[in-house]
């Protein structure tokens, strides 16, 4: 304990370092303008600004890297919730209530709970992860494909419950996601699947920015054009300084869905190959499911906002964990960060923290710091996040149009996949009209790989018996407390009528 | 005012420089640098310290962006190249799925000595690992007996069917008459990690992704593929030494898409030329059990790709296509 | 087109698209079972998610004969007229814009996109048109080449060649 606190005190000491503060506060900037346009993460950012990172020491340029990454994190709530555009697939649940919330004109509201909620996962994260990373990277190693499948089951069994009330449309959405999203190389076999018109460009995949930004880019856009009959304008927000201390003192009505998805995003992203998406998603359902009132989520339900956001921050840092402690990417955002490692002559590994101490502690220190700057800066250019609600909507729809474009191209660099954009945008539209949910499928492409992935694997090693799921502890745990998820709905549904009904006897 | 005074001169210098400029091929935009396999892999990690080290030492006019295409063992990063065909500012990283995914996947429609050859940057090798749990396997002796007496019920772990390293756990089946159950993963990384918690049995790493763990005493190596012993692993014995006839190394060059100009690829292997001489790319070959002694281009490396792509045909045809897919 | 109308062609629609996932998959060679001792083939998670998909698209079929779902009683008209106009010109701003990205470059269309929704739909003034014309390539262009360097599409080589040049140029002053 006392060796972890001096080493900590020196790792923050190096984060002080006018140099290293500088570098925070400029990656952090840079992070959160990358992060909030839809389709750019922090993996473009990371990746362009690896170069200008030669100029400063190794311990500099990953303390800069840290810190755009947090920035990206923090930002991709923004165009979540101004512009109701997930830009990345962990934000996606930030759009069902942040989008309600902006356009009932509390998008200032929102963007507040996004900034405190992240900050609040992160800092958990950190402290979590500065105590108990070697244990922790001990217990991510138990996590075999058998734990994964597990895993993804909870993930699915929180978002029931996500569709709307035809449940027929539901499960067709559901499955069209999950289907789409075995288009392309299976990864077990190597054969290509579903290759419609033996076009090659199928071969790549459909990728899940291509579906996210064609359904609530191009089909949302045209509803929303549509319902408002080209008024897209959306109240107009007047901050003032009452209205930012109103803002901050909502903090107690979303503080329970903020710990709950701070705990669960921490420990999801710490297991490889899980990562902060899984982690927003399980944080939004469980925070729906265990609510008084959750009828409320998807109409802008404060909570709604809080819960994935404290998540998938908790999770991108937790997510630094395997690759620290290990050498294992979780995301590739850190896979990009462990390139940049290598070239400065780190090797990423269990030795890590052990040979190179000055290095890990210095990062670390950076993390605590670059929470605190993101936050900062953040809750400062929510005044300027606002301003783009109140363009009029002839100027508005093009820049999201082109934003939309631009982005679907920067992900895969094909023209091919804003074909693809346009043509489910438009399929989206028309669904939507009909009253098919179309969020299940956006999240069904982004769980769909992983969960088919880990199923095979699994039964492969088990040479097909399925009762391996059953027979090891940690996925055992996971498959009944998702079983009880499902049937949670249910039983206090049931609890309710009889309560109900006992005093009417 | 300034901006404009830099501007004009940046013209001017311009002007200067574009006569000398002509004489040479140069890339003109980004070069796209594709990498056939995933993230934190061996190829991916030589990629992207070349990359860095092209940047760092300001080789290239333009910058070099790796491109992650893993897509069916690399089958979606060949497709691509070989659609790229004419085009100077793509070149792709390669390992040994450059030949055995054609091969495997005969309906890809790619034959990889159609591909413009630029450099050999080096030969990786191949170690047999086990987890170091297991105190009952020390040698190559005993990991067989372990293995037979599992029989299927032995997990080996890999990067995915008709990847090199189920090639080599195929030639190992056919040699030691065992059968395994072959579980693909979505990477090198990955495939480390699954061994070091004891999720699979065994696996065919390359030294570096496996070295962190080695050094930390998580995995430890039973034998290389080899015929010499290498710099990194002086107690492990050869394939060689145990009698055993099977050598399998691992290449690792750059290649550009077919019908690329010749004076691009002069200029290309002008550019990986330096980065093989240079010591930030011999240390890293020396502390990962690469082998880089010289640098095979042009001719001779399309020669090299010719015999390894028979090679490899007659390899797969022995052990049988479906042995490595397992379908 | 009525509501109800356009319910029963996307759930037709639906149908026919889900058997043909299932065709493609059944007839693209693919392993749609159980292999023994391997769990299930390359192509049976889509195989049967397909078939769910079409039997759900069924029951949505069968609800809407028996009324069931609020737009199978809804004999409003699909696209209200007034809002036709609105929704096509976007839908079809972006086939454009798509098209023109092709031919002649992310910018000059871009600026045309640009030009189309600001001055001709929003009648804006020339100040706010000529600062959006301008703005967005040029902001495009700092963000996505400089910033990230993508290489995002020139066009026909005619068009790509001025692009080059502008790289070149900026190539000179700060690389």
């Amino acid at each position: 304990m006392e060796t972890v606190i001096t080493a900590l005190g020196s790792g923050l000491l190096e984060a002080f370092q006018p140099l290293n503060l500088f570098m925070i506060f400029a990656g952090c900037l840079a992070g959160l303008f990358v992060g909030c346009m839809p389709g750019l993460g922090s993996v473009n950012g990371v990746a362009i600004l690896l170069p200008v990172t030669f100029l400063v020491p190794p311990t500099t340029a990953i303390i800069f890297l840290a810190a755009l990454y947090y920035g990206a994190m923090y930002g991709g709530a923004i165009s979540s919730i101004t512009l109701g555009i997930p830009g990345a697939s962990t934000a996606v649940a930030t759009v069902f209530d942040g989008r309600p919330m902006a356009q009932q004109g509390k998008a200032d509201k929102a963007l507040m709970a996004a900034a405190i909620a992240s900050f609040i996962g992160g800092s958990v994260s950190i402290v979590l992860f500065t105590l108990f990373a070697p244990p922790l990277a001990a217990f991510a190693l138990k996590f075999g494909p058998q734990e994964e499948f597990a895993l993804m089951l909870l993930a699915f069994a929180t978002f029931i419950g996500l569709g709307g009330d035809d449940i027929p449309k539901t499960i067709f959405s559901i499955l069209l996601g999950l289907v789409l999203a075995a288009v392309g190389f299976d990864i077990i076999s190597g054969r290509p699947r579903l290759i419609f018109f033996d076009m090659v460009e199928f071969q790549r995949g459909i990728g899940f920015l291509v579906l996210a930004i064609g359904v609530y880019g191009v089909g949302e856009m045209l509803w929303t054009l549509e319902t408002t009959k080209g008024t897209v304008q959306m109240h107009k927000v007047n901050i003032g300084w009452q209205r930012m201390k109103e803002n901050f003192k909502d903090v107690k009505i979303y503080i329970n869905s903020t710990w709950l998805g701070s705990f669960l995003g921490f420990f999801v992203g710490t297991l490889p190959a899980a990562g902060a998406t899984p982690a927003a998603l399980m944080s939004y359902g469980l925070s729906k499911t265990f609510s008084k009132d959750p009828d409320s989520y998807g109409k802008g339900n404060i909570s709604g906002v809080a819960a994935p956001e404290a998540a998938n921050n908790a999770a991108s840092t937790g997510s630094m964990l395997p690759m620290i402690t290990l050498g294992i990417p979780g995301s590739p955002t850190t896979a990009i960060l462990l390139g940049g490692m290598i070239i400065w002559g780190l090797r990423p590994g269990p030795l890590l923290f052990t040979e190179s101490p000055d290095f890990v502690w210095g990062l670390i220190g950076s993390m605590y710091v670059a929470n605190f700057v993101t936050v900062i800066l953040n809750i400062a250019l929510i005044p300027v996040f606002i301003r783009v609600l109140a363009m009029p909507f002839t100027m508005l729809t093009p820049v999201i149009f082109t934003l939309c474009v631009l982005g679907v191209f920067a992900t895969t660099d094909r023209m091919f996949d804003n074909w693809l954009m346009l043509i489910i945008g438009v399929m989206a539209y028309f669904l939507r009209k009909l009253n098919y949910p179309v969020a299940p499928a956006v999240l069904a492409i982004v769980l769909g790989p992983l969960a088919e992935r880990s199923l095979r694997q699994s039964l492969i090693s088990s040479q097909g018996d399925a009762m391996t799921f059953f027979e090891r502890p940690i996925s055992l745990v996971c498959i009944l407390i998702a079983l009880l998820l499902v049937s949670y709905p249910l039983i206090a549904k049931m609890l309710k009528k009889r309560n109900a009904q006992q005093p009417a006897q | 005012m300034t901006i404009l005074k830099s501007m004009l001169t940046g013209a001017a210098a311009l002007a200067l420089t574009a006569p000398a400029a002509m004489a040479e091929w140069q890339p003109r935009k980004p070069v796209e640098f594709i990498i056939m396999a995933g993230t934190g892999g061996g190829a991916d990690q030589i990629a992207r310290l070349l990359q860095g080290l092209i940047q760092k030492k300001d080789l290239s006019p333009r910058p070099f962006i790796p491109i992650n295409k893993p897509g069916g063992s690399g089958a979606e990063a060949l497709r691509y190249l070989q659609d790229k065909a004419g085009d100077d500012h793509v070149v792709m990283m390669t390992l040994n799925s450059f030949y055995t995914t054609p091969i495997i996947q005969d309906e890809l429609g790619v034959d990889p000595t159609e591909f413009t050859p630029i450099a050999l940057m080096a030969m990786d090798t191949f170690l047999l690992w086990v987890n170091t749990d297991r105190d009952d396997i020390n040698d190559l002796d005993s990991y067989v007996a372990a293995v037979k007496e599992a029989g299927l019920n032995w997990k080996v772990g890999g990067t995915g069917s008709g990847q090199e390293d189920s090639v080599l756990t195929a030639m190992m089946e056919a040699e030691f008459g065992y059968d395994v159950t072959y579980i693909p993963f979505s990477g090198g990384g990955t495939v480390a990690k699954n061994l070091v918690g004891n999720q699979i049995d065994s696996t065919v790493n390359n030294p570096a992704e496996q070295m962190e763990f080695y050094r930390a005493g998580n995995s430890k190596p039973l034998v290389q593929f080899t015929g010499e012993r290498q710099a990194a692993f002086p107690d492990v014995p050869t394939t060689k030494e145990l009698g055993i006839d099977i050598e399998y190394y691992m290449q690792r060059s750059v290649n550009g898409p077919p019908n690329m100009d010749p004076e691009a690829v002069a200029w290309y292997t002008d550019l990986f030329q330096t980065l093989f001489d240079s010591e930030e790319w011999q240390s890293y070959c020396k502390s990962d059990g690469l082998t880089c002694d010289n640098m095979m281009t042009g001719e001779e490396l399309a020669g090299f790709h010719t015999k390894q792509f028979a090679a490899h045909k007659e390899l797969i045809a022995k052990v049988g296509a479906a042995a490595i897919t397992g379908e | 087109m009525t509501v109800r109308t356009a319910e029963l062609i996307m759930a037709i629609a639906l149908l026919l698209a889900s058997l043909g996932l299932m065709a493609n998959i059944y007839f693209g060679d693919l392993n749609i079972g159980w292999v023994p001792g391997r769990g299930p083939g390359a192509g049976m998670w889509p195989f049967w998610l397909s078939l769910g998909m079409a039997l759900s698209s069924v029951a949505t079929l069968f609800r809407w004969v028996t009324g069931a779902t609020p737009e199978s009683r809804n004999t409003e008209p699909f696209v209200a007229p007034e809002t036709i106009f609105l929704v096509s010109v976007s839908a079809i701003s972006i086939l454009v814009l798509l098209l023109m990205m092709t031919f002649i470059g992310t910018y000059f269309a871009l600026m045309i996109f640009m030009f189309f929704f600001v001055r001709v739909l929003g009648k804006h003034g020339w100040v706010a048109t000529m600062g959006m014309v301008i703005g967005t390539p040029v902001f495009v262009y700092l963000l996505f080449e400089v910033a990230l360097t993508k290489y995002l599409p020139k066009g026909l080589p005619v068009f790509e060649e001025m692009f080059l040049a502008v790289d070149n140029l900026r190539y000179a002053l700060f690389y």
